[in-house]
């Protein structure tokens, strides 16, 4: 799979928010983006989206090719799950709309809350729908940005193991943000750490955690020993 | 497009509150500014003693009785009398609210009217709120100037039929009693034939002579009495023109006026709610990486604002419309002003909602900016200073009430500047706050 961005910089007036930043991902691979708080994670899943522009830079696949699910769900607590899904759907200029939405009820098992306002659902199941737009065109490669953040241990453990089995089923390439390692560690393939708008690590977990001598040290520890060792 | 409408469409039937709220607000203020309008305020209540003896109330003006009674009546067709019978009660009627102000006539008032001891005089008292006050003083001024203007009627009658009767000769009614007076001009005529008779060199002729020349002048000056007692029982009398523009009867404007701000309110509101909930739902971002151009999210939002008010505001017209009777002749203009102002009122909410962001806050900037644009629309020229009203004029101008108000107006009652105008003003400024809302959602 060709590389989804290629030395990408971003500036946000005087300030340097991404500074040539590549990243590839493999189809059916899981790709954790992690690193401390304003180290632009955020700003980078934003371009690969096409939500931002890049000041530098180039994009490996259009923005139509990309599913993208941000932090929070973006859907419309008045609107039932199929309504959204259908209104997506259509939006999206999918083939089939009603069978890709009822396809999709059944794949994230909301099947039988499909005429429910969305505003009456758990923050977990609000997430599924989020997810499940994203989706809805069958894209190559899948942005979650913080997707397990506003969820309890049981909903994320639901939620990863939705997308893990969709990206070994389906083939589809998965970039998530997230601030929890521990959840990249268990979840991630690969994970690439950011750190001031710089990449600093590209590699799998165990790498990661290789990095450091100490190996009795947990995965988070090691990665907060790392970044300190860098000057982060 | 077509998905997203339907979508609004969805969420707004789900919003009932909302949906009634944007609905029946609107329509209670234009109804209330509509009645408001066209309908007079109600009497205000005044306390009123009339201090003139029972039975004294009655006065003899050249012969003819007057009753000053029936001049208080012509008060009470203005005015809503709480009676009182001491100045005191009056006082504590205003004092305790009871009553806006208090009208005491004094007891010596008839005997003042009669001439013998100068101007009556009648007493008004007030309570401390100036805008009651300005109604009430306001209407007892111009009552108190109707009953004097009647009273100066009356006398000047009177003193013209007197010297009627004193160049003409005639029957006279004084205070004394009736006598028959010659007159100048019978008197003079009698003169001038005594005059003829007389031999010319008799010396009591020369002083006839003199009471002739005398008699002359003065039927001269008396003829020029009467027009001048005219003039001063009515010095400036007003001929209206109106010179420019076709006036519009107060009724007939507040049917436009209520219809307009309705239209306002319900396409501000929600065009600028429409469009901030795309963000508070987070939708916004999803929608315009490719599923809809950002000008395309706007125009759609326009539309829905503009197609509901509009509705809303045909509606509102029809109603009113079938109860005071409007020519519905002019029914097509009418959709051509209610869809032009519908549509600027609508660029304005979308202006309003790219930049608030949230539907709060874009709710009340949207409130805040109607609420003066509608007044700012009603304000007469000549009633503020000319540099003022000007600002007022470029403001009003900027925003599409005072253009839709127009147009609705030019539309139902065919006022100027006629709807030709008004309606590409408003598409330019459904173009320009478009433009503006676009701009703005670059920090959206």
């Amino acid at each position: 799979m060709p590389p989804v961005a290629t030395g990408v910089t971003k500036r946000f007036g005087d300030r340097v928010a991404l500074r040539d930043v590549s990243v590839s991902v493999e189809p059916g691979e899981l790709l954790a983006i992690i690193g401390p708080n304003g180290a632009g994670k955020t700003t980078l899943l934003s371009i690969l989206a096409g939500i931002l522009r890049p000041d530098a830079g180039e994009l490996g696949r259009p923005a139509r090719e990309i599913g993208w699910v941000p932090q929070q769900a973006a859907v419309y607590g008045k609107l039932s799950v199929r309504e959204n899904l259908k209104l997506f759907a259509r939006l999206e200029k999918v083939p089939d709309p009603d069978a890709v939405v009822a396809r999709m009820l059944e794949q994230t098992g909301l099947a039988e809350r499909a005429d429910d306002e969305l505003g009456t659902l758990s923050g977990g199941n609000r997430q599924r729908v989020n997810i499940a737009v994203g989706l809805l065109s069958d894209p190559p490669v899948l942005l979650l940005d913080e997707p397990s953040s506003s969820l309890d241990p049981r909903q994320r453990e639901r939620l990863w193991e939705f997308v893990d089995a969709r990206a070994h089923a389906n083939g589809t390439a998965v970039i998530f943000t997230t601030h929890n390692v521990a959840e990249a560690e268990r979840w991630a393939d690969r994970v690439l750490v950011l750190a001031d708008g710089e990449v600093i690590f590209t590699g799998t977990p165990a790498e990661l955690r290789a990095a450091e001598s100490d190996a009795a040290e947990d995965f988070e520890g090691a990665f907060v020993r790392f970044l300190r060792e860098r000057g982060h | 497009m077509r998905w997203l409408l339907l979508k609004d469409l969805q969420i707004l039937r789900r919003s009932k509150l909302l949906l009634a709220l944007l609905v029946i607000y609107p329509i209670a203020i234009a109804l209330l500014i509509g009645i408001a309008l066209s309908r007079g305020p109600d009497k205000p209540k005044v306390a009123f003693l009339n201090a003139v003896p029972i039975g004294q109330t009655v006065t003899n003006i050249g012969g003819e009785d007057v009753d000053f009674a029936r001049y208080a009546d012509q008060f009470f067709e203005a005015i809503d009398p709480v009676r009182v019978k001491t100045r005191a009660q009056a006082i504590e009627k205003v004092k305790d609210g009871e009553a806006l102000a208090a009208l005491i006539i004094p007891a010596d008032t008839v005997d003042r009217l009669n001439g013998g001891l100068g101007q009556a005089q009648v007493e008004v008292l007030y309570n401390g709120d100036a805008i009651k006050q300005s109604f009430v003083e306001s209407t007892i001024d111009a009552e108190l100037a109707k009953a004097n203007a009647a009273l100066s009627a009356k006398i000047r009658d009177v003193a013209v039929t007197d010297l009627r009767v004193l160049t003409e000769g005639g029957r006279i009614t004084t205070p004394l009693g009736s006598e028959d007076l010659l007159g100048l001009e019978r008197a003079k005529a009698l003169l001038e034939q005594a005059l003829d008779e007389l031999p010319a060199d008799l010396p009591a002729r020369s002083g006839l002579e003199q009471v002739d020349d005398f008699a002359n002048q003065a039927l001269i000056g008396l003829r020029f009495a009467t027009p001048a007692l005219n003039a001063v029982s009515e010095p400036v009398t007003v001929k209206k023109t109106v010179l420019s523009g076709q006036r519009t009867a107060l009724d007939d404007f507040a049917v436009v006026l209520a219809v307009a701000v309705s239209l306002l309110f319900i396409a501000v509101l929600l065009a600028s709610g429409v469009l901030a909930l795309e963000r508070e739902e987070q939708a916004y971002g999803r929608l315009v990486r490719g599923l809809v151009s950002k000008s395309g999210l706007l125009a759609e939002k326009v539309l829905l604002a503009a197609v509901c008010s509009g509705i809303v505001a045909l509606l509102m017209l029809c109603g009113i419309g079938a109860l005071t009777g409007v020519d519905w002749a002019r029914f097509g203009q009418w959709l051509a002003a209610l869809a032009a102002g519908a549509l600027g009122c609508s660029a304005l909410g979308v202006a309003i909602g790219a930049v608030a962001r949230e539907v709060r806050a874009a709710s009340l900037l949207g409130l805040l900016l109607a609420l003066p644009l509608a007044f700012l629309a009603l304000v007469p020229s000549g009633s503020v200073s000319s540099g003022l009203y000007d600002v007022i004029r470029v403001v009003n101008g900027a925003f599409p009430f005072k253009p839709t108000l127009q147009a609705l107006d030019a539309a139902v009652n065919g006022a100027d500047p006629g709807l030709l105008v008004s309606v590409l003003h408003l598409l330019g400024l459904a173009l320009g706050f478009g433009a503006l809302a676009r701009l703005a959602l670059r920090r959206f």
